[in-house]
């Protein structure tokens, strides 16, 4: 009994966060359409044409959004794998689990929209350099990363596995961000950076800092949903969830 | 306003495919995944509140 008490009061456990995370979600969803129309507007009918890529240029508005939160999903995710195999968390390898897919979509878009700007901008859909090679092996890390997972079948091996998997990757993070200063590459500098005013204007910045909020409010929306089925499908033999409202109807 | 007819900002000064190819794959993708994520959280719901059916009648048998 008094372990289910302190259990209770504790905020990481499965069977608090379960129902916290169902109040969430509506209101993430609510900041992405807020973030999102704002941002398109900017983007299509705010920011002026680019002197030197016409009207090409603004696939940049969804290409840095999508590149940025494949890099910091990926944090994310290696930082709840690490704290699960740290301190052996219930929820840490769930959250892992539940980032995972939205990360590997956020690096597909990245490459996506990276190809088709590439190839007016630069005649190739795809080039060797060190920034899209090493944003391809992110892709590959969370490929990697879910395919490891799904081929084993206790969720708790699965996840200390994984977390190794994660934690070893996050060397590729600094290699992507700093990839454009170290090597000679086809691929642009960063338009932002925190040591220097951006190189771009004011409009075409805020259109893109709204976006890349958009992006930030779906991945924590849509990865909470997901989340919420991970702990389900792991906690299927525990009470609450037997206890469940949507459970006994 | 930069456009002067709706034809013009789907043309997106020649660089069309390029641009709607790239907020074309992110909405559908975006669409998809929050259904997919749905669906897989209703589908847990199902399968526990047939487990607990089951068990109901099983009590009931004894």
């Amino acid at each position: 009994m008094s372990n289910r008490l302190i259990n209770w009061f504790k905020f990481a456990s499965p069977q608090s966060f379960y129902p916290l995370a169902g109040k969430m979600i509506p209101w993430f969803w609510a900041l992405t359409a807020v973030f999102g129309i704002a941002g398109l507007w900017l983007s299509f009918f705010v920011a002026p044409t680019d002197a030197v890529q016409g009207e090409g240029y603004r696939i940049i508005f969804i290409h840095v959004p999508a590149s940025w939160m494949s890099m910091f999903i990926y944090l994310v995710m290696a930082a709840w794998a690490g704290l699960g195999l740290a301190l052996n968390t219930r929820l840490s390898g769930m959250m892992a689990q539940a980032l995972a897919p939205t990360g590997a979509l956020m690096a597909f878009l990245s490459l996506w929209t990276g190809a088709l700007w590439g190839k007016p901008m630069w005649g190739a859909w795809w080039v060797w350099d060190a920034r899209l090679t090493s944003e391809l092996i992110l892709f590959f890390l969370y490929i990697g990363f879910i395919a490891l997972q799904a081929a084993i079948d206790d969720p708790r091996r699965a996840d200390k596995a994984g977390a190794i998997l994660a934690l070893v990757g996050v060397v590729n993070i600094p290699i992507i961000y700093f990839s454009v200063k170290w090597w000679n590459t086809l691929h642009q500098g960063a338009s932002v950076s925190l040591t220097k005013s951006p190189s771009m204007a004011q409009t075409m910045l805020w259109g893109m800092l709204l976006m890349a909020l958009a992006f930030w409010m779906y991945s924590i929306a849509v990865a909470l949903m997901r989340v919420r089925a991970i702990i389900l499908e792991r906690e299927t033999h525990t009470e609450w969830v037997k206890e469940l409202e949507a459970v006994k109807r | 306003m930069i456009w002067n007819s709706p034809a013009e900002f789907f043309a997106m000064g020649g660089y069309g495919l390029y641009v709607w190819g790239s907020f074309g794959a992110c909405v559908l993708f975006m669409v998809a995944e929050p259904i997919m994520a749905a669906r897989r959280h209703k589908q847990i719901l199902r399968t526990l509140r047939r487990a607990r059916i089951a068990e109901d009648l099983d009590k009931e048998a004894k």
